[in-house]
């Protein structure tokens, strides 16, 4: 079994043509329709003229069957799950199956967004959630002429045959034909068969999805063999740091360039938008000369930029101000009528603040012209090897065929390595050099030209009826970063309130913002399960039960929540100090309900979290070791980031430098317990890469109230907020 | 040029005397195993063993080991057989994987000195180790694993 990445120096991508026409066995190659991606037989490939046409499949004589998988490998187990799917369908032995990781093109490889458009990014949680239909159909057809050929060759009718993993057989008579003695002699037809939905394989029959198979990248990880972009080597390769500028996307005006060119080992300064790259012989000699220089910076949009203030003083504004532009939502119903007949009205707000995605591999790539300068290749670990590519061309002035992009593991992404913006330094600094170029930005760099998660300031706003039911709804949020950043999980499809308006108040800084685990939904939905926790509090209600009978819960709603209640114990006594809090939320189209069990230190103000549970519906669970693991790591992401994470920017520049003084959650805030459930559902699968993440906050601060009457309205819960809450 | 036993096998390099250890490695020597992420002894995912002693290599200068047996990842064992690379195979420890030559070299130290740790040693043991992804839960069960099984 070979497991193949690509990443290593020989690594170049397949060249369409010559595997079509050099392998031996069968050979299924994936051509897109407009129906969606299809297998196409290798004839049919080869005249479809300029078609976009490549081997996804291929079984050799001696059984090996090759997949590619598209699944960005960053931890989350994409790169395995996304072939296992193939598999099953196939009826393939997954011990003879070997991934190769697909090239970068996502009208070939890329999963269908519903505006007809393709793509290869793995950020939101969509692997498997998109994937998964598309790669049945192709397993179903490739076992499909499996069939044919081995009936073919029996003389007997194909439907009269079955499978077992990686061979065909005939029950009639006991014959047997392995996947690879077919390949040897079998043809794939020039057409290849259909498959209809309905002859995909019943659930029952499953013998990988919903059981799961080994990561095949966990091997390469416990003992240093797994190839990420910073471990790239090149002949003839030298290395490259950068400085950026402080107050994000200046243009420097002049630096120190004759004294930091005379440092040992520096190959040259090479000028970028925003900032100023060294290159030596060796990584600690740019290290060395780039903290040697001195940049006067033009001044950026940022400048005199003060988040904390910003937040507080200028965020009310908008929300004050009836004349700032409001973009709506959502709306549903009449909510300016349900507030007019409401028996009361409740009300409050609460803050975020700016968060880094903190993924343990800082940004790097690694680039290498060919000797004519006229094509480029790119090694690095990205979430959307696709917009790199289209990047990278575009700053060269380069068609998207000039450059080849080569996948490697990603050290963590999280949303953050997406977009391309260090394969495209990389390759301005090979290029101005003239040789092959490691970039590495520093952990300081990376921190200080961080994409955050935009901090905000929201308002909501609920009207009840005389019998208490929630029956109108406000929720403005405030922020830098659009629809985009700001207002996911701020629907709350999962409750059942009739009049709603969600709206949503911009401001610009010029701080580099970006999709963050989650992003929005962090602080949205901290925001509306505190409120609601706070609404039952008032109504002196339990407050599961106030989300079922006044927020008019739905039934996969309910159904979360009554597992969490059963995982917890809801209605137990906790022990002396400590009380749980109860939260829900959506992602990515699965839902999550999580109670979270904390005691205070009230001399310190550091809140423990002890035990954690949370109930997911995501639908069919297609690999339930990865899926589980993927919730507990959203947990103790969320956890971090409610606890300790906090970005601030003075004088437009970002205020911390590294772990000392961002500090990430450590293995003694681990909490005692965490406990995973999955409601078990027929449907299709959804995302599960986040939604282990946005419950907590709420489920924190509710259970903070509940032992301690007060509430926490700022993430993250710092020990000195906490302090100041308790004095409150 | 600095001379030392890495793995086992002497090596000589033409760094600095003040070049960190995981340059030396990383680039000098090229075993990447050892991974760079915070290049200020704050997150330990460059740790290595230097004469059996956990170290952060980023914080190690190459005059520091001249005559001294550094030991990577590489070289914890062949064939990935030390019982922690076992038992984080077993458990499915690594997500993003970036950190866990750290953990396990980190791990490793422990066990040498104290074979049969309970959670607080081990969690007192590790927390100086970063894991973004958050396996902490599945690292103290793999230490624990090991710690019955090796
Ligand atoms: S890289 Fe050495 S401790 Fe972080
Ligand atoms: S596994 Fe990703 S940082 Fe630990």
């Amino acid at each position: 079994m070979t497991i193949a990445i690509k990443g290593s120096q020989e690594g170049s991508q397949v060249s369409r043509r010559g595997v079509l026409a050099g392998l031996g066995g069968m050979t299924f190659c994936l051509a897109f329709g407009t129906d969606g991606a299809r297998l196409f037989s290798e004839a049919q490939a080869n005249a479809m003229a300029n078609a976009q046409v490549t081997p996804w499949v291929r079984i050799a004589a001696d059984g090996t069957i090759t997949i590619l998988s598209a699944g960005a490998e960053m931890g989350q187990g994409s790169m395995t799950n996304l072939p296992m799917i193939v598999a099953e369908e196939m009826d393939a032995d997954w011990s003879k199956v070997a991934i190769e990781m697909a090239p970068a093109d996502a009208s070939v490889y890329g999963y269908m967004m519903n505006n007809n458009v393709r793509m290869m990014a793995i950020v939101g949680s969509r692997a498997t959630m998109l994937y998964y239909n598309d790669l049945r159909i192709a397993g179903a057809q490739v076992r499909k002429v499996l069939l044919m050929n081995a009936a073919e060759r029996w003389g007997v009718d194909a439907a009269t045959l079955r499978t077992e993993p990686g061979v065909v057989i005939n029950p009639a008579n006991g014959q047997r034909l392995t996947y690879g003695e077919i390949a040897a002699f079998g043809k794939v037809p020039a057409q290849l068969p259909k498959v209809d939905a309905k002859e995909l394989k019943a659930r029952k029959d499953w013998r990988l999805i919903g059981k799961g198979v080994a990561r095949r990248d966990t091997p390469l990880k416990v003992n240093g063999t797994a190839t990420y972009g910073i471990d790239i080597k090149l002949p003839g390769m030298v290395y490259a740091t950068t400085l950026h500028s402080p107050v994000h996307n200046s243009a420097p005006e002049s630096w120190n360039d004759a004294e930091v060119k005379a440092m040992p080992g520096v190959v040259g300064t090479v000028r970028l938008p925003n900032g100023v790259a060294v290159v030596a012989d060796r990584f600690e000699q740019a290290l060395a000369a780039s903290n040697a220089l001195k940049v006067a910076w033009k001044k950026g949009a940022a400048a005199g930029f003060n988040s904390v203030e910003a937040l507080t003083r200028d965020y009310e504004k908008i929300h004050h101000d009836p004349n700032t532009k409001s973009e709506p939502v959502h709306t549903a119903g009449d909510a300016k009528a349900a507030f007019a007949a409401a028996a009361k009205v409740h009300k409050a707000e609460f803050h975020s603040d700016y968060g880094y995605h903190a993924q343990m591999e800082p940004l790097n790539a690694v680039a290498r012209f060919n000797d004519a300068g006229d094509k480029i290749e790119i090694w690095e670990g990205t979430q959307a090897p696709d917009l790199s590519r289209t990047a990278v061309a575009q700053a060269l002035g380069f068609k998207e065929e000039q450059v080849t992009h080569h996948q490697c593991y990603l050290g963590g992404g999280f949303g953050r390595r997406n977009g391309g913006m260090e394969a495209v330094e990389a390759a301005q600094i090979a290029r101005a050099v003239r040789r092959p170029v490691k970039l590495i930005w520093t952990r300081t760099e990376d921190l200080a030209q961080g994409r955050f998660r935009p901090q905000s300031f929201q308002c909501l706003e609920a009207a009840t009826d005389a019998s208490g039911k929630v029956t109108g709804w406000r929720h403005c949020v405030i922020g830098d970063g659009g629809n985009a950043l700001l207002t996911g999980g701020m629907r709350i499809g999962y409750y059942g309130v009739p009049n709603q308006s969600l709206e949503l108040r911009g401001i610009s800084h010029g701080v580099q913002i970006k999709h963050w685990r989650a992003v929005a939904h962090v602080f949205n939905v901290f925001a509306i399960e505190s409120f609601i926790d706070q609404m039952a509090v008032d109504a002196n209600m339990d407050p599961i039960q106030f989300r079922f009978e006044r927020m008019g819960a739905t039934p996969k709603a309910r159904a979360c929540f009554e597992t969490v209640a059963r995982m917890c114990d809801w209605k137990a006594a906790r022990p002396q100090g400590r009380a749980i809090g109860v939260s829900i939320s959506e992602r990515s189209g699965s839902l999550g309900a999580g109670v979270a069990e904390i005691s205070v230190d009230r001399t310190s103000g550091k809140i423990k979290v002890h035990k954690v549970w949370v109930a997911v519906d995501g639908g069919t669970i297609v690999s339930p070791g990865p899926a589980k693991a993927n919730i507990e790591s959203a947990i103790i992401y969320g956890l971090s980031s409610v606890l300790h994470e906090r970005v601030t920017l003075k004088d437009g520049a970002v205020e911390q430098t590294n772990f000392h003084d961002y500090s990430l959650m450590r293995m003694s805030d681990l909490p005692d317990e965490m406990h995973v459930q999955f409601v078990d559902v027929d449907t299709r699968p959804t995302g599960l890469g986040e939604i282990g993440n946005p419950f907590i906050a709420a489920a924190i601060s509710n259970a903070f109230h509940r032992l301690t009457g007060k509430r926490l309205r700022h993430l993250p819960f710092t020990p000195e907020r906490v302090l100041e809450a308790l004095k409150a | 040029m600095v001379s030392f036993t890495l793995n086992g096998r002497q090596v000589s390099v033409d760094a600095t005397a003040n070049t960190p250890l995981l340059w030396v490695i990383r680039d000098h020597v090229g075993l990447t195993g050892t991974k760079y992420g915070c290049g200020a002894g704050l997150c330990g995912a460059c740790t290595v063993h230097l004469d059996g002693k956990a170290v952060r290599a980023c914080q190690t200068q190459a005059s520091e080991v001249a005559n001294k047996s550094v030991i990577t990842i590489e070289g914890l064992s062949p064939n990935s057989s030390h019982p922690l690379q076992k038992a984080w195979v077993a458990l499915e420890v690594p997500q993003c994987g970036y950190c866990q030559s750290g953990q396990i070299m980190k791990a490793a130290e422990l066990l040498a000195s104290n074979p049969k740790p309970n959670r607080e040693q081990i969690v007192a043991h590790m927390d100086g180790n970063i894991c973004r992804c958050g396996t902490y839960h599945r690292i103290i069960a793999a230490v624990e694993q090991a710690s019955r099984e090796g």
